[in-house]
């Protein structure tokens, strides 16, 4: 791991304008869903039943007589056109909410242990701040986007810590041994890896059973999201085994007695550690993209919870979206995570294997 | 190795593979805690006589191992069973394939159409402006989630209705003259074909315009320009047709992804294909639909390396088949 500790990667992998940018939005939207509570104004189990799919909140710095004003904000009361069959949202213009900031409001936990109830902004009950508007529910989409990144930023980094020790044990193994060991468990990965990955990762979901608690949920779409993963990387990393296993401190460590495990996991798989946080890089964006598209089916994370393709599943009545576009706004974070995760998977990629085609 | 020499090996690999996969997509089902018969058994006015008969009917009292050898048997002999709704599986799937390879067969033709030129381009005024504009607006194409882009088109065309939503044909298909049925289905693939071919062509354009930099610099495009060859020559008679070998053998990869890429964009724009009618099996746990759907999507995974290896073959002599 001595790439990381070395001050010339950080530097080489910020030299590139477009890749810092990149780095900035990753860390800025990891500390956003780290501190979801305080960000956003509402609670995840938050809801305004009255105000089912209200239009965002309008913020106003002019007041009436044409002066600078603190912000302020008017709640939006539901009237029913019953001449075109319509709910309309009108603002009522009769009592001003001010925005407060660092002001308190509902508890929530940051980390999930240190209490706090300290929100960025908020305006006083009964007026609502909807800044992104709200879903079917009353929710407010604005906090649920933060608390939707919590799963959806973390559990491809949470596959990841499961797929990739698979996967390089199996590769690891197999091509230590050779042979018929060999032969046998690269016929299984390959078993894997032909049928259509968004086929079996659908089936896997759809054979979770309904009545589970939200964690118990999010471990299993975890592990599924894993399982699909591990083969392609091992086979991969069982081509690397083979040509490091003839070298000589390989031999070495035999000859004094190591065992077969130990000279694996100690002498021949840090040997492929470039490779390994390469493909990790690479990897996530595909996990973050498996995630939302379960959910958006929802056969991923189910409600309450939320998560950025759960979220959109609301958008997939088109009618919907034509007159609520905010509920488009989950897509554009996916959007953003994923691309900044490329350009910089690109860029360590770059730098660790200059033989890389993807030039810069 | 001659070629059906070699598809015969090929296929001969492929038995155990399949054998292996159904194995695995049996297991799965077979873990899911739905009850094939929860229906009837709530049923008060069915006696537990004709449940016990539905239950022999459909070998559910086999133990697991002899179900799985009923199953595969029927499989071979190609009686898929019968889905949820009553209807043949078999039936449904011939009239569902054709439909997905079409969407596929399409993206492929237009990606690379398109990609090829522009990575070509790229390489050729590599770190130019239009180069630069091209790796970001790729980039983009790369990030946006699928069924994201088949959303905001979905939107695009009921707001315009320059596109129809839905479906393969219009209405009163059958009626329409040869011509006109063909641009009845252009205009329907349209939308897929575009969602599809975003998330893919920017893959093709990096990948066409790193391996042509990397042939560029090659001894033999040297070579070829010191004997004072025009550059035109050298770059399209030598280092496109060697860049292009390597984008063969993505052509399998290709095709798996796009195969399940194309199960979402078939879900949102409401598509009659395959994707989409796993995802309903899925949803309604309707499992002899679901066990073929993994099964012949394997087979067109296969079929597609296959196909793309054999290709490769074509396009480049030096490849030995073995």
């Amino acid at each position: 791991m001595t790439i990381l500790k070395n001050n010339k990667f950080i530097k080489k992998l910020t030299k590139d304008k477009i890749v810092f940018i990149s780095m900035i939005i990753l860390v800025l939207l990891y500390l956003s869903i780290a501190f979801a509570g305080f960000i956003a104004p509402y609670s995840k189990s938050f809801s305004d039943r009255r105000l089912s799919y209200a239009p965002p909140s309008k913020i106003f710095v002019i007041n009436g007589q044409g002066k600078l004003s603190r912000p302020y904000t008017y709640n939006y009361k539901r009237t029913f056109d019953p001449e075109n069959f319509k709910i309309n949202f009108e603002m009522d213009r009769s009592q001003k909410y001010y925005l407060k900031f660092f002001s308190s409001g509902d508890e929530y936990k940051i980390f999930g242990f240190i209490p706090c109830n300290i929100h960025l902004m908020k305006v006083d009950s009964p007026g609502r701040l909807f800044l992104f508007g709200t879903d079917i529910n009353g929710r407010d989409v604005f906090s649920r986007l933060f608390y939707g990144g919590q799963i959806s930023l973390t559990i491809g980094f949470l596959a990841l810590f499961i797929s990739f020790p698979i996967g390089l044990l199996y590769g690891g193994i197999a091509g230590y041994f050779g042979g018929i060991t060999d032969n046998i468990m690269m016929r299984i990965a390959e078993a894997i890896m032909s049928i259509p990955s968004f086929y079996l990762l659908i089936s896997l979901a759809a054979i979770l059973p309904a009545n589970m608690t939200s964690i118990q949920r999010f471990a299993l779409i975890t592990i599924i999201l894993a399982l699909i993963g591990w083969a392609g990387f091992s086979r991969v990393v069982r081509g690397m085994v083979l040509s490091i296993k003839n070298q000589e401190f390989v031999e070495a460590s035999k000859a004094i007695g190591a065992s077969s495990l130990r000279i694996i996991t100690r002498h021949i798989l840090p040997q492929t550690a470039s490779f390994v946080i390469v493909a990790i890089t690479l990897s996530v964006p595909g996990y973050i993209l498996a995630e939302s598209g379960l959910s958006f089916l929802g056969l991923g994370i189910q409600q309450p919870d939320a998560s950025w393709g759960n979220m959109l599943k609301e958008a997939q009545e088109y009618i919907n979206v034509l007159y609520r576009p905010w509920l488009l706004t989950p897509g554009f974070l996916i959007f953003i995570a994923v691309l900044t995760f490329n350009i910089v998977g690109d860029a360590v990629r770059d730098i660790l294997d200059p033989k890389s085609h993807a030039r810069r | 190795m001659s070629i059906p020499v070699y598809i015969l090996k090929r296929i001969l690999q492929a038995i155990p593979l399949l054998i292996m996969v159904s194995i695995i997509s049996f297991v799965i089902i077979k873990l899911s805690p739905v009850d094939p018969l929860a229906e009837l058994k709530l049923n008060p006015a069915i006696s537990p006589q004709v449940l016990q008969s539905e239950k022999q009917r459909l070998g559910l009292d086999l133990p697991v191992q002899m179900q799985y050898f009923n199953w595969a048997g029927n499989f071979i002999k190609g009686d898929l069973g019968v889905s949820t709704s009553g209807e043949k599986v078999a039936d449904r799937l011939t009239e569902r394939i054709p439909n997905t390879l079409l969407l596929m067969i399409c993206v492929i033709i237009i990606t690379w159409l398109i990609a090829i030129p522009l990575g070509i381009y790229s390489a050729l005024h590599w770190k130019s402006t239009f180069d630069r504009f091209l790796t970001i607006i790729c980039s983009m194409g790369m990030a946006v989630p699928t069924f994201f882009l088949a959303l905001l088109l979905l939107i695009f065309a009921v707001k315009t209705g320059w596109f129809p939503v839905g479906g393969l044909t219009s209405v009163g298909f059958d009626a329409f003259n040869p011509l006109h049925k063909i641009l009845d289905v252009a205009h329907h693939l349209i939308l897929p074909v575009t969602v599809l071919a975003v998330a893919s062509l920017a893959g093709l354009q990096r990948q066409m315009r790193g391996n042509l930099l990397d042939v560029l610099e090659s001894d033999y495009v040297k070579m070829a320009r010191a004997k004072g060859l025009p550059e035109n020559k050298v770059i399209y008679k030598h280092a496109v047709r060697n860049a292009l070998n390597p984008l063969v053998t993505l052509l399998g990869f290709e095709f798996a992804s796009l195969l399940s890429g194309a199960a979402l964009t078939e879900f949102v724009l409401q598509y009659p294909g395959l994707g989409r009618l796993i995802l309903e099996a899925v949803m309604k746990s309707d499992i002899n639909l679901v066990m073929a759907s993994l099964m012949i999507g394997t087979v067109m995974l296969i079929a597609g390396n296959l196909i793309a290896d054999i290709l490769l073959k074509f396009v480049d002599p030096r490849v030995n088949l073995d």
